[in-house]
């Protein structure tokens, strides 16, 4: 198993947001994550990186212990995608992709040619070639969360975690991440997770899900087995009806409005 | 990499240039030759001494400033108008009311500094969050507070050569204390070291303490290590020439503007015009209008307004 949670309890101070989840992701998985506001998605994801430290359980992975592991070990395996980056300086696209290679540098040392070699690969995966002399802060959303995709490339991952990387983005722009992310997944063998808030996307790209509610696994495995009308109004107490994708017949979330559910 | 090179060797010819232009000029009109040989040795020692504590002064400020704004990942954040130098002000006329001698001022207004660095991030905390423009609010009225505190200790003392001490306000070079100018430089070289050796963890900070994690930055340590070397930059700076404010926002700004935000870069271009600006400003509050000599904090700060006024105004841009 490359990446094994055992029992992991955490959260912030006396809230506890994370209770005894255990989850088992496979090398290659694209494991979508999804569940409620507060249920403690994105909680999970700092656990799995050490942004916060576990109260009680192990993580391993590869079958090391992460809380034994160094900070820069650590990430030159996992690399996190954030939601949106605010970046307050005129650093360039380049500049930005290159502090990817950061966990892999020693104090005073500078990139060799390997590391932008690494970092340029990185750029032309994610198509950020043509923008790698630009200001980050000049870019849009879209193009941004894309150089913030490369930099955590970069860093050579075989971990990628991702938190909404697409709620700031238009329809548009979220296919063409998550199309990326897919690549990545199939062409480089990368193991993914996602938080994502759309089910439809989840169902779509993820081949497993994890639904949370309230700090708890409700239910973990492939999307048809997630996906339900129970599960989903059980944890999200709304109505739904679920169909199927007619093109890739993967189960498609309907929501119901509440004048019709009242008929 | 090889531009900005280019770039800190020349600004390092500047800086030469600009030492020898703060030797030679002065109040008193005397030739080099003058100066070099012959009974004005005296005032050739003074004004050396005088560049050096400039030199220091302009240095540790701009290098404090750069590493407060990546810290705080603000670009308005520096010493003056984070109100660190007034708490270091005012615990070092403490310290000299309590009749502590030279060597103890820094400490005192190290100690001081900290408080007041505290107080400001308490008062500008709002649910655990810092938002940017109240951390510049509360550090400005903190500073406000803390220099009236200073005035009335001033005023009231009983002790005359006190009274003398309102130059601190204002920040003033005129230091004939050699022991405290070497004391600070030397506080200054060593934190330029230190924040120099962690510029790749500022280059992550500034992205965020968060994602500074994700590149294997251990984010909580290196912010207490600078903030602890900017507080004694910021004291002993402080203990040797007053409150000069400013120059910790102009010049990194001026810095980012050359040679961009890549802290490698940034520190040492940040520190070699932060030198060369402060002893040009020195020249300046002696010479312009003899033989009254304007203090030094007002050259900056009439120069440093405007360039906050741009900086905020960007920022509200994004």
């Amino acid at each position: 198993m490359f990446l094994k949670a055992e029992k992991i309890c955490g959260g912030y101070g006396k809230n506890r947001v994370i209770q005894n989840v255990s989850l088992e992701v496979s090398k290659g998985d694209f494991l979508g994550i999804i569940g409620p506001n507060g249920s403690g998605k994105s909680t999970l994801l700092k656990l799995l990186t050490r942004v916060l430290a576990l109260e009680e359980g192990f993580i391993f992975l590869d079958g090391q212990n992460i809380a034994q592991m160094g900070l820069k070990g650590l990430c030159q395996k996992i690399a996190f995608v954030p939601q949106e980056t605010l970046i307050q300086f005129p650093f360039t696209v380049h500049e930005i992709v290159l502090m990817g290679r950061i966990p892999y540098l020693k104090r005073w040392q500078t990139e060799t040619r390997q590391d932008f070699q690494i970092v340029e690969d990185a750029l032309k995966a994610t198509d950020c070639f043509s923008l790698r002399n630009r200001q980050i802060d000049e870019l849009s959303f879209g193009e941004r969360q894309r150089v913030i995709t490369a930099k955590a490339l970069a860093q050579q991952p075989e971990l990628l975690l991702l938190d909404e990387p697409t709620s700031h983005l238009d329809i548009g722009h979220q296919i063409q991440m998550l199309n990326l992310l897919k690549t990545l997944n199939q062409d480089k063998k990368l193991t993914i997770i996602m938080v994502l808030h759309d089910l439809n996307l989840a169902s779509e790209y993820c081949n497993k899900i994890l639904l949370l509610h309230e700090g708890s696994v409700y239910k973990e495995g492939s999307c048809e087995d997630v996906l339900t009308y129970q599960n989903i109004e059980a944890v999200y107490k709304t109505l739904v009806v679920v169909h199927k994708n007619p093109i890739s017949s993967k189960p498609y979330v309907v929501l119901v409005s509440k004048t019709k559910s009242e008929k | 990499m090889i531009k900005q090179r280019k770039y800190i060797f020349g600004l390092f010819i500047f800086l030469i240039l600009i030492i020898f232009l703060g030797i030679s000029k002065g109040s008193a009109a005397i030739s080099l030759n003058g100066l070099l040989h012959g009974e004005y040795r005296e005032i050739l020692l003074l004004r050396m001494l005088r560049v050096l504590a400039a030199m220091a002064v302009g240095c540790g400020l701009s290098i404090c400033g750069v590493t407060l704004q990546a810290l705080l990942r603000n670009p308005l954040a520096e010493p003056y108008l984070l109100g660190t130098s007034s708490g270091a002000g005012l615990g070092a006329i403490v310290a000299l009311l309590c009749g502590l001698s030279s060597i103890f001022l820094p400490l005192a207004a190290f100690l001081a500094a900290v408080l007041s660095m505290f107080l400001v991030y308490f008062l500008a905390r709002e649910n655990n969050r810092i938002p940017a423009t109240s951390l510049i609010l509360s550090g400005v009225i903190v500073s406000i507070l803390l220099s009236g505190l200073m005035v009335v200790l001033i005023s009231t003392s009983p002790n005359e050569a006190l009274r003398g001490l309102s130059w601190w306000l204002w920040g003033s070079l005129q230091v004939y204390d050699p022991v405290l100018i070497f004391i600070a430089s030397f506080v200054v070289l060593i934190g330029f070291f230190i924040i120099g050796f962690f510029a790749q963890d500022l280059n992550a900070i500034s992205l965020g303490e968060e994602e500074a994690i994700h590149l294997g930055i251990q984010t909580e340590g290196v912010k207490k290590i600078l903030f602890f070397v900017v507080s004694f930059i910021v004291a002993s700076l402080v203990s040797l020439c007053g409150i000069i404010g400013f120059v910790g926002l102009i010049i990194p700004h001026a810095a980012r503007f050359i040679v961009g935000p890549n802290h490698k870069v940034l520190i040492p271009t940040a520190g070699l015009m932060g030198a060369a600006f402060m002893v040009l400003c020195d020249l300046l509050s002696r010479t312009l209008f003899v033989p009254v000599e304007i203090p030094v904090g007002v050259i900056t700060a009439v120069v440093g307004a405007p360039v906050f006024i741009i900086v905020l105004k960007n920022r509200q841009k994004i």
